[in-house]
């Protein structure tokens, strides 16, 4: 990253517009961040009096539970608004909402959605900063970072590392992220899966295709697996459940083809013996804690550097 | 854009400075054993563990040394520009009951200071916290004071002063620049 790289963006929308030096940036930046999280008092008077709002039109737990600690963290005010609880069951559009909690001064909007752009949407219709915690199969930039972040500090860079990611690459927009973000980086991203699972015009991005499970997972220095959804277990993507374990689940024998230092990484929550074998508890477990921690430490850094940027405008 | 208009200190006296304000310190708080450094990110760090090293040689024991980047404590983010990287703040002793020499390089509005201030007592109650500048240059917009200085200079407010350590600038010095017309 050079030196006099300076923070222009107002909005974190997806990995697949960032440069490497904005990416590189945010992750140097969520270190000092992270060390907030073990002090006694476990906050920052950084963000005093400024309003962030979470627009979660999709259920999640982890990740609007960090969100929300992230800016507590950085002492901003935090309100939750959740679809299910919410007039847009009274049949109230995503824009009246908008307007509405607009008339708070809301400096950032944190937003989740089912449909793909809803994030750029919302970026487009309102003056507040927006972050995109997920839209549809797009991307969710944030997941992203944290994947790379508890990368980093493992391996120091990300330059010529292995990245393999195996599962339901098609319905997610972790995987798209991580594919751009890694591959900024300098990494190699693998994608395998059962074919259903991997769209045709993955082939125009930056990673390299196999069904092969065992090529994927030679030399690989990072393996991410995607939960395959219960909800998509009715639909015509795999004829069986075992069939799938067969090709492609992370089971005790394939285990022993990784490298010795090889990272395992999963977003959760995960199905054991789907996506990786339940043997593997004691292995995976403690990566997940540490993830959820570099979780908080990246979504803190981001808030921050949009609010920055925002307060520099204001007053310049 | 600065030019250089007067050079303070050269590399030789720079360490008698230093080795002045390490023994001031001692004088000061002669308990070393609740004697605790802070340096503030960046140069206050390098200026803290150069005072480290020599209170080693004098007392035989080296003190605990944090480190703080004050950039989320500040009051005038809005008016410094684009934001600055956050840099690595790390305090793994117990401050509680100690002394705290605050170290840093420039002395001159007193903001960084008082940031400083609230970021230390986030991470405890020291008996007394006091304050170690290599430069103080005047021209204060809060109510604060060192306790211990290396060298006043007086300036005007259109000039700046730099304090270069040779960790991070290949030398040690200290230069007044004052802005240059067109």
């Amino acid at each position: 990253m050079a030196e006099n790289f300076v923070w222009q963006r107002k909005h974190l929308l997806g990995l697949k517009s960032l440069t490497k030096d904005e990416i590189e940036f945010i992750l140097e930046g969520a270190k000092a961040f992270k060390e907030i999280s073990s002090r006694r008092i476990k906050k920052v008077p950084a963000l005093r009096g400024r309003t962030v709002v979470n627009l979660f039109f999709e259920a999640s737990t982890r990740t609007r539970t960090s969100f929300e600690l992230a800016a507590k963290r950085l002492s901003a005010d935090v309100v939750n608004f959740s679809s299910s609880l919410s007039s847009l069951g009274k049949g109230e559009s995503i824009l009246d909402t908008l307007r509405n909690l607009e008339t708070y001064s809301v400096d950032v909007f944190i937003i989740r959605h089912s449909h793909s752009g809803a994030a750029l949407y919302v970026s487009q219709n309102t003056n507040a900063s927006v972050i995109n915690a997920g839209d549809g199969q797009n991307e969710h930039p944030t997941q992203a970072l944290l994947d790379m972040f508890t990368v980093k500090q493992k391996f120091g860079s990300l330059s010529g590392l292995k990245v393999t990611i195996i599962g339901d690459i098609f319905h997610s927009r972790v995987a798209r992220s991580n594919i751009w973000g890694f591959s900024k980086c300098g990494a190699e991203v693998w994608v395998c899966s059962l074919p259903t699972f991997i769209p045709k015009y993955f082939e125009t991005m930056p990673a390299k295709i196999t069904f092969d499970i065992e090529q994927a997972l030679k030399d690989a220095d990072v393996v991410m697996l995607l939960r395959i959804q219960n909800e998509r277990l009715n639909k015509q993507f795999f004829p069986s459940l075992r069939e799938y374990r067969q090709l492609v689940t992370l089971t005790d024998d394939r285990i022993s083809l990784l490298k010795k230092r090889t990272l395992i990484l999963h977003p959760g929550p995960i199905n054991w013996d789907i996506d990786i074998a339940s043997g593997l508890k004691p292995q995976v477990h403690p990566l997940i804690l540490e993830q959820a921690s570099n979780g908080l430490a990246v979504r803190m850094a981001v808030i921050y550097m949009l609010m920055e940027k925002r307060q520099y405008e204001f007053a310049g | 854009m600065y030019k250089e208009k007067q050079k303070i200190l050269k590399s030789t006296d720079f360490s008698k400075v230093l080795k002045r304000l390490s023994y001031q310190i001692l004088e000061k708080d002669p308990d070393v054993d609740n004697l605790v450094l802070f340096g503030i990110q960046r140069r206050g760090v390098f200026l803290a563990k150069r005072i480290q090293a020599i209170i080693e040689e004098i007392e035989g024991r080296s003190l605990p040394l944090g480190i703080i980047d004050i950039t989320l404590y500040r009051d005038d983010l809005t008016v410094i520009g684009p934001m600055p990287l956050v840099r690595e703040t790390r305090v793994d002793f117990d401050i509680n009951g100690k002394v705290v020499v605050l170290v840093d390089d420039v002395l001159f509005t007193g903001r960084t200071v008082r940031a400083a201030l609230d970021e230390i007592m986030d991470f405890g109650r020291p008996k007394k916290i006091q304050l170690a500048v290599f430069v103080d240059r005047g021209h204060r917009e809060v109510p604060i004071r060192a306790d211990f200085v290396g060298k006043n200079i007086p300036t005007s407010e259109e000039e700046h002063v730099v304090v270069e350590v040779k960790e991070l600038d290949g030398k040690d010095e200290v230069v007044v620049l004052e802005e240059q017309d067109g």
